[in-house]
């Protein structure tokens, strides 16, 4: 307005370091309460993370009645705890019955969701190289859709055996036994025809094909070691 | 409520839990809403999570609302609320890792829920601590409310249990539809129908005495 004097206009913008300080104020102090919650937390949420875990791996390998997890290296399996916490270490988890006979090998997989990483973990039978079962343990795919990966009971037909079939997904290996004889293949709902390939859900194709991108990623080096080195897994529970 | 008088306390707490629901009458934060109301336990972990954020978010606002300058209030306000998110997605991973990942991604996604935000910028920002504590409660409990609605109709139809209690005998034949999310569309509806129905009906009763 004409009224209005250059001093009056000055008093009218907005000061910049009052808000800086105000915002950066506010964000000091977020970050300081969020760092405080995480660590107040942090031992817990280890804790549920394990026991998740534990559960998972007896879930994925049916009649198993105690577990022995394994760090993966280039030459085998050596038997650590299940809590190990040395960065980067691969391990599978050997599942073994009341007689201390392996059931199965279970093993961690993750890929890319709709929403975020998916992590995983299946069951896998070496004498007749099939899947025994399939968890998730983490996932952010959309409640209703995409997290039915973890609870569809035709979808988790795909990996466990029932009473009316026993055909899961086939993980064999070639003659030579240095990969997969077949890679994991998707098949859209009521249309498998091969023992390879997992039937997704429909309205949930993105995170089903997640499913199959893991179990690729996750088993074409790790199924072939599995089979080299078994006596290793065999002796776990002793 | 009189005309002219100021709302009471009451007044500030029933009205989100009645006259201004935020789901059945303000229709906002439908999609948590829709998609984590499959059942009653899911219905009262969120409406928990979004009331909590709701209450410490508006009294936050309300105690800070005379030294954050207007440019930056909304920016101020999510980095609050994005704050009260975070915490209740670390303790709720601490309480239940199941339940927090049975909620999924609607457990960060509180922080674009604009019930929140708008309380904030409708309510705190403009009120004292006290009546912004009693309208954030209101606002919460009236959003846990519409989801166990929902939660409680479509648990009943979808899998005949009431907190995974059976309600039913063994030849009940599950609605499944009702646990996905058409059946959040359709069970919505059906609640925005009755309750506007009970609205009309008050208002042609107060009209009649009249």
């Amino acid at each position: 307005m004409s009224n209005s004097t250059p001093a009056a206009q000055k008093v009218d913008q907005p000061n910049s370091l009052h808000m800086i300080a105000v915002l950066g104020g506010f964000s000091f102090l977020s970050g300081f309460l969020i760092f405080f919650v995480a660590h107040a937390t942090e031992a817990g949420i280890k804790q549920n993370r394990l026991e998740q875990l534990r559960g998972a791996v007896f879930q994925v390998l049916p009649g198993a009645v105690s577990s022995q997890a394994f760090a993966v290296e280039s030459d085998g399996f050596r038997p650590v705890e299940i809590d190990d916490p040395t960065p980067g270490m691969k391990k599978v988890y050997g599942g073994y019955d009341e007689s201390g006979a392996l059931v199965g090998v279970a093993i961690e997989v993750a890929a890319q969701g709709y929403q975020d990483v998916i992590r995983a973990i299946y069951g896998y039978d070496p004498g007749i190289g099939r899947t025994l079962g399939f968890a998730v343990l983490q996932s952010s795919e959309t409640p209703g859709l995409g997290d039915l990966i973890g609870k569809d009971p035709e979808f988790l037909a795909n990996f466990f055996a029932s009473e009316t079939s026993q055909d899961t997904l086939s993980l064999e290996l070639t003659a030579d036994g240095l990969g997969l004889a077949h890679a994991v293949e998707f098949a859209k709902s009521g249309e498998k025809s091969k023992p390879w390939q997992i039937e997704g859900i429909s309205g949930a194709t993105i995170s089903s094909k997640a499913v199959v991108r893991m179990l690729n990623d996750g088993s074409q080096e790790i199924i072939p070691l599995i089979h080299a080195h078994l006596g290793q897994l065999q002796k776990g529970s002793s | 409520m009189a005309q002219g008088n100021p709302p009471t306390t009451m007044d500030e707490f029933v009205k989100g839990l009645w006259r201004e629901n935020p789901v059945f009458v303000m229709l906002l934060g439908m999609c948590p809403t829709l998609a984590v109301s499959s059942n009653v336990q899911y219905a009262l972990a969120m409406g928990a999570c979004a009331t909590f954020v709701l209450v410490m978010s508006s009294v936050v606002v309300s105690l800070i609302r005379k030294i954050v300058p207007k440019e930056v209030r909304i920016a101020t306000f999510i980095v609050v609320i994005a704050t009260f998110v975070t915490m209740v997605d670390y303790v709720m991973q601490y309480l239940s890792l199941a339940l927090y990942q049975a909620l999924g991604a609607f457990i960060p996604l509180i922080v674009v829920n604009c019930i929140i935000l708008g309380r904030a910028e409708a309510f705190a920002c403009r009120n004292n601590v006290w009546k912004s504590f009693i309208d954030a409660l209101g606002m919460g409990l009236g959003f846990t409310f519409a989801l166990l609605c929902l939660g409680g109709v479509r648990e009943i139809l979808a899998s005949g249990t009431i907190l995974n209690f059976r309600l039913f005998g063994p030849n009940y034949e599950p609605w499944g539809v009702m646990g996905l999310p058409a059946g959040g569309f359709f069970t919505l509806g059906a609640w925005l129908l009755f309750f506007n129905w009970l609205r009309e009906r008050r208002a042609r009763k107060l009209q009649a005495t009249e």
